[in-house]
Formats: C-alpha cells, structure tokens, sequence
C-alpha cells in the first residue's frame, strides 16, 4: 500500500492544488483532499480554534480534523513568502505551530517552509525538502518538480481564460449580454461553496458574469497595485487591491462585490482601502460583504439580489441615456 | 511646521526630547483617553486593531492644537503595523485634515529616502547633532525603564497607599525637564534616588506575575486599563517583557548597546514551540511565557487587541506552553468595548488562583513538568 498525503482544502490548497497533487503524483505518493466544507466539518473546526482566529483558519482546522486519522502523512507546509518581500499573513506563518499544539493525535506533519522573501530563493527548495520525506533519489524529485510547475501554469492559463477552479468551471457559460459582476475576496472564501454559501453560482444563475482577480495575468494586477501609496507586503491583498483598481477603470465591469471574512486582519485595511477608491474615483457600485461563521443564507440572498437589481437598473438607466 | 507623533505609554518623553533638541516644533496629543477612543473608533475600519484607532484619535486631537506634520514609525510587514500611516492618512484626507506624513521606515529602495525623511524633520541639521538627539531620546527611554522597574517593586510593598504613584510622576518629571545628553545622568539620578526613597515593606509576601503580548497594548496604560497599577495594587510585582529602550536597541541600534535587556533570549526559546517569526511580537510572546516559567514567576498575563494576528498565534500556543512548563497563562483581550470592572475581576480571579497554588505546599516546592502540575491547576483561561 502507498503512503498516503492528507491535503486539507483550504487556505492556499485553492492556488496550488494542482502542483500539490501533480507533485505527489509523480512521485508515487498517493494524495487525500479532505471533503468539501460542511456545517459539521467547520463546527469541528470552530470547536479546536481560539475564539479570536479568523474564519479561513478555523475552517482550516476544520480540514485537518477531517483527514487526521485517514492519512500517513499531514501536508500542511509553512507558506511564508510567495514573493520576494512580501509574505501572506501571520497565521499562515503559524498554521503548522497553531494545529500542532492545539489538536492531539496528529499524524506526522510536513511543514517545511515555503519562503520566497530574499533574493534568490526559489520554490525548487521547498519541493526537494518535501520530497525528501518520500525518495532519496533527486532525479525523481527534479522530474516531479518540473512536472508539477507546469501543472500550476498550466491553471493558471486556464483561470485566465474564464475556468473558474473546480466545481465552478462546469456552470462557466458566459453570457455577454448580461451583466459582469468582478468578486473580489480571498480565493479560500469565494471559492469555498459552504462559506461563500454559493455566491459565485448564485450570480451566474441571475444572469452575471463572474470576474474574479484570478482573471487577471498577475502583471497587470501588479501594476494596477502600484497606485497604493505603499506596496502592500500581503501579496494575496495585493492581488484583491490590484484587481479591483483594475475593474474599477474597466467599462464593461457593472459592479464589485468585496467579500472579506470576519476577523481577517489584512482585509480590514484593504476593504477601507477599496471602499476609499470606489467612494472617490469611481461611479460603479460596489458592495462589501463579510462573511463568518453565522452568517444566515436569508440575508446574503436579500444583498446579492438588491445590488444585483441596482446595477440593471443603473444600466438601462445608461443605456436609455445614451440613445437619447 | 509643527510635528506631532501618536501615543504609546510614556514614549512621548523619549521623542519630545530628541525633537526639541533638534529644535523642532513638537505638538504633543493630549494623553488617550475615552475621547480620543470615540474620535478613533468614529471613523477607522470596525475590524482594524485598537492601536491604529487610538492614533487616528490622537492625530485628529493634535491637530485642533495646531499639528500639521506627523511622524511615524513604518514596517515592512506581516504584522498590520506596517501599513498603518498610509491608511490613517488616507482616512484623515478624506475628513479633511491637511497633514503631511513622515514615515521612518526600512527603505523600500535605497537608503536616501530615509535620508531625505530624517533631513526633513530635522531641517537639515548636523548628522553630529542629529545622533545625538537620537542618543538623548535613547537614554530617556532607558531612564523611564528604570524608573518603571523601580515601581514595579515598590508598588505591591509600599507602606502608604499610593506612595509609588507619586513618586513616579515626580521621577518622570525630571526626565522630561533634562534637556541635552550631558543633563541626563544627573536626572537619572534624582529619578532614582525620589524612587528609592518610597518606603516598602521588604518582606510582604508577594505574587510575580510576568506581563507579555503586543507591544502597543503592554506600554499605553489607557490600552491596558492600567493593568501594571491594578496589579500592583493588588500586591503583585509585574515585569513587563518589552520595555522601549530593548525594543529601540533592538531594532534600530542593531543590538549595538550591550549589557542590557534583549529579545534575543525570548526568540530563541520561543523557537521550541513556533518554528518562525511571525511579526510582530508572536515568537518573543511565546519565548518570554517560557523564560517566566522558567525564572519561577507565579503566572502570566497575554495581552492584546482584538483581532491582533500575530498575538493570535501565540494565544493558540500557550495553552501547550503552560500545561508542559506548570505555569498558569491568562489572555486578556482588549478593544473599545472592553470596561474596567471586566479586568478587574479578571485579575482579581487570577491573582487569587496564583496565591492559592503558592499557599498549597505540595505545588509550592513544585519543580517545572507536566507531571508535577495537576491538571485542575492549570488555570488556562481566555478572557
């Protein structure tokens, strides 16, 4: 029998999976993705998290839970950097720490860390120090490597040209008639079916077009986040603030949804900032949800249909004046 | 122009003095208070962490005194401190105050632009005397430690009630009336000597409890509801695991002074239970509660404000520091809402627990291990 992965589906898992899975593929290990989020599965989360923790940790705890006693091996790695000098958050620095000294029974956890802050590091050593756990040839874990680059790439194209990860791709029917509605949120979040209760799906099914910053080559949402008086040194924000400057100027974007959660520290500063920019150099609407642990469906339902309803009638509203 | 800088603790000694030798015109934001909570709160980002809010009171007060040039420290991340100037301007653009900003921080390019920020406060005075103004603000930090420290001691064993408190405001007074580095050793002196001069009562049993979390909520009594004073009062001796010369010394000398207190040492403890920095001051947290445990302190206090990402961390991990080293933690979070009676029953609870366990003999004589510490005893609670 293979040595068998647990990778919980959160957090970063919704950027890198397909190199994760790819690269554990390739070198004959086989992976487990924890199911996707239930009300169960975050209570449990909820229950081994401090109070304090924002929801895409807890949720994450949730996963972990879930794999902990059907896995050989936890794959919860150190995601310090994925830039030079910028990093992700404090509680991706301590994730590994945070489960291992809260939750007993763990499998053994490989937390090697993913660090691209100085100059000269590369993603290749974080993957040769995971590989290391599975194989001592170097030629293997080069192959894998190479391999699972490509993979990544290789959704990332797909993400650009309107796929939508996962589950999302299959409804993808853009409608250029309708209306273009840009998401702007932590990829964990929005694309986390039970947390975002299904908004992405929800617009589509009232005839929006979904854009998300994952549409967007990463040049351009870095250019666009060069307005900030700062470079923001969260590159997940950074890609939130980008995208949404960038929608923001675009024509045919009718409105902005910013979906923050509830007690994530980074989104309280770019939210001010993104609300900022839409209250002084824009005219779109834009509307700014957060999500946490109670949130009931009624009351995201009521918002999403009355923004939805403002921004047709602000564009017949446009288009009658402009055959005036 | 006239500069004016955000509250923390008695930080403002230590740049009032190194300014005004500079000969800049300094507006000081009248202490925090309920006031400039409201003002704060009013108008930041609802999940923003307290300090920011606290500034951006402190920032609109200065400026009905005639403020108009800010000066504020910078940071490269990941801890929210280091975007805080950019939004706070931005916040005070929009209502209208016309502030320009300076913000000291690691460069993001080259070294000149901290020149150039550094030249601009100081009018483009002698680099001799600029360091030396940054030497007399370093060693008022240093002076107000001790006085502190000195207080810690005094206040649990005083003989009249409110002797310390007293002594206090006189001995910072002196500080801040000392005007060039060459002043200085002299009022450190008369500090000391007005601080040595409260009578104690030396053998007074008392409890130690070890003060670590977040920075800005340790040093601003108004953050911390005067938590080094309750206790006190209480008759506890406090130690406090950041004082602002160490964290000066630390990040801005490079640890170029030596023989005095360092984050080092908690660092490379807390490396045991958190295997990398997690900004802020979430790895020296967790490294401190260890050396407390270690120095034989009765218990530890974490404290910091709501939503704080990097005390989070830690406040994840020292459940499992202090089952494994024996030693009772409490976290106490604070934010706008938080009220005085809360804390003090808080404190008095805990207080009470610790004088318990050292009145039990068998946990008096108790070595530091899990076996040795009963799990009824533990005495993790989270506020």
């Amino acid at each position: 029998m293979s040595i068998k992965v647990g990778i919980p589906r959160a957090l970063l898992y919704y950027y890198y999976h397909p190199q994760w899975v790819t690269f554990f593929r390739r070198l004959g290990v086989e992976t487990l993705i924890s199911q996707k989020t239930t009300r169960g599965l975050l209570d449990k989360g909820l229950k081994s998290t401090v109070d304090e923790a924002c929801l895409p940790v807890k949720l994450a705890v949730g996963h972990v839970l879930d794999l902990r006693d059907r896995v050989d091996y936890l794959f919860l790695p150190r995601i310090v950097s994925t830039a030079r000098k910028e990093y992700i958050c404090p509680k991706f620095l301590g994730f590994p720490d945070m489960v291992r000294h809260t939750i007993n029974n763990l499998p053994p956890i490989i937390d090697c860390n993913f660090n691209l802050y100085h100059k000269g590091s590369s993603s290749a050593d974080f993957y040769f120090q995971v590989g290391k756990f599975f194989t001592r040839n170097p030629a293997k874990i080069i192959m894998a490597y190479n391999a699972s680059k490509a993979a990544l790439d290789k959704h990332n194209l797909d993400m650009q040209s309107d796929c939508l990860p996962q589950e999302h791709a299959a409804e993808g029917s853009a409608d250029s008639n309708g209306i273009n509605i840009a998401v702007i949120g932590h990829p964990y979040v929005i694309y986390d079916n039970y947390i975002s209760m299904n908004m992405i799906k929800r617009l589509r099914d009232s005839g929006a077009r979904v854009l998300t910053a994952d549409h967007l080559p990463e040049s351009v949402v870095r250019e666009e986040a060069y307005r900030l008086p700062k470079k923001l040194f969260w590159t997940i924000n950074q890609r939130m603030v980008g995208a949404a400057y960038h929608y923001f100027s675009r024509e045919d974007v009718h409105g902005i949804i910013h979906v923050a959660s509830f007690g994530c520290g980074p989104d309280s500063f770019t939210g001010e900032l993104t609300e900022r920019c839409a209250r002084n150099g824009s005219n779109k609407p834009m509307l700014s949800l957060t999500v946490d642990e109670h949130t009931g469906e009624a009351g995201m339902v009521t918002r999403l249909e009355a923004f939805l309803d403002m921004v047709r009638w602000r564009r017949n509203m446009a288009d009658a004046a402009a055959t005036l | 122009m006239r500069v004016t800088y955000p509250h923390m603790g008695h930080m403002w000694i230590c740049i009032k003095g190194m300014l005004e030798y500079l000969g800049v015109d300094v507006v000081i934001p009248p202490p925090s208070s309920k006031k400039t909570m409201q003002l704060g709160v009013k108008h930041s980002p609802e999940f923003a962490c307290m300090p920011l809010k606290l500034n951006l009171g402190n920032f609109m007060e200065a400026s009905q005194m005639g403020a108009d040039t800010v000066v504020m420290a910078g940071g490269c991340g990941p801890c929210r401190f280091g975007y805080y100037a950019q939004v706070e301007h931005a916040i005070l653009n929009d209502l209208g105050y016309q502030y320009q900003l300076v913000v000291l921080e690691p460069p993001q390019k080259h070294i000149t632009e901290l020149i150039g920020k550094i030249r601009y406060i100081t009018q483009n005075r002698s680099w001799f005397k600029v360091i030396k103004g940054i030497r007399l603000g370093y060693l008022k930090a240093s002076a107000v430690d001790k006085v502190e420290q000195r207080a810690y001691y005094s206040r649990p064993r005083e003989l009249r009630p409110g002797a310390t408190e007293q002594a206090v405001k006189k001995a910072l007074a002196k500080i801040v009336a000392a005007r060039t580095p060459e002043e200085m050793p002299a009022a450190l002196d008369a500090a000391l000597e007005i601080m040595n001069g409260v009578a104690v009562d030396q053998h007074r049993p008392v409890v130690r409890i070890g003060l670590v979390g977040e920075i800005f909520t340790l040093l601003e009594p108004f953050a911390n509801m005067e938590i080094e004073r309750k206790l006190g009062n209480m008759g506890v001796e406090v130690d406090r695991s950041i004082h602002l010369s160490e964290w000066i010394n630390d990040h801005l000398f490079m640890g170029l002074i030596k023989n005095e207190r360092s984050s080092k040492p908690a660092q490379e403890k807390g490396l045991a239970y958190l295997g990398h920095t997690v900004g802020g001051h979430g790895l020296e947290t967790v490294g401190s509660t260890i050396l407390y445990a270690e120095q034989g302190f009765d218990g530890v206090i974490q404290l910091l404000p709501f939503t704080c990402m990097p005390e989070i961390v830690a406040q994840s991990i020292l459940p499992q520091v202090s089952s494994d080293l024996g030693i009772p933690v409490m976290t106490l979070i604070v934010d706008e809402q938080s009220g005085d009676a809360g804390m003090i029953t808080r404190l008095e609870a805990f207080v009470d627990l610790l004088t318990m366990r050292g009145d039990t003999p068998q946990l008096k004589d108790r070595n530091f291990g899990v076996e040795e510490c009963p799990q009824r005893m533990r005495g993790h609670t989270s506020a």
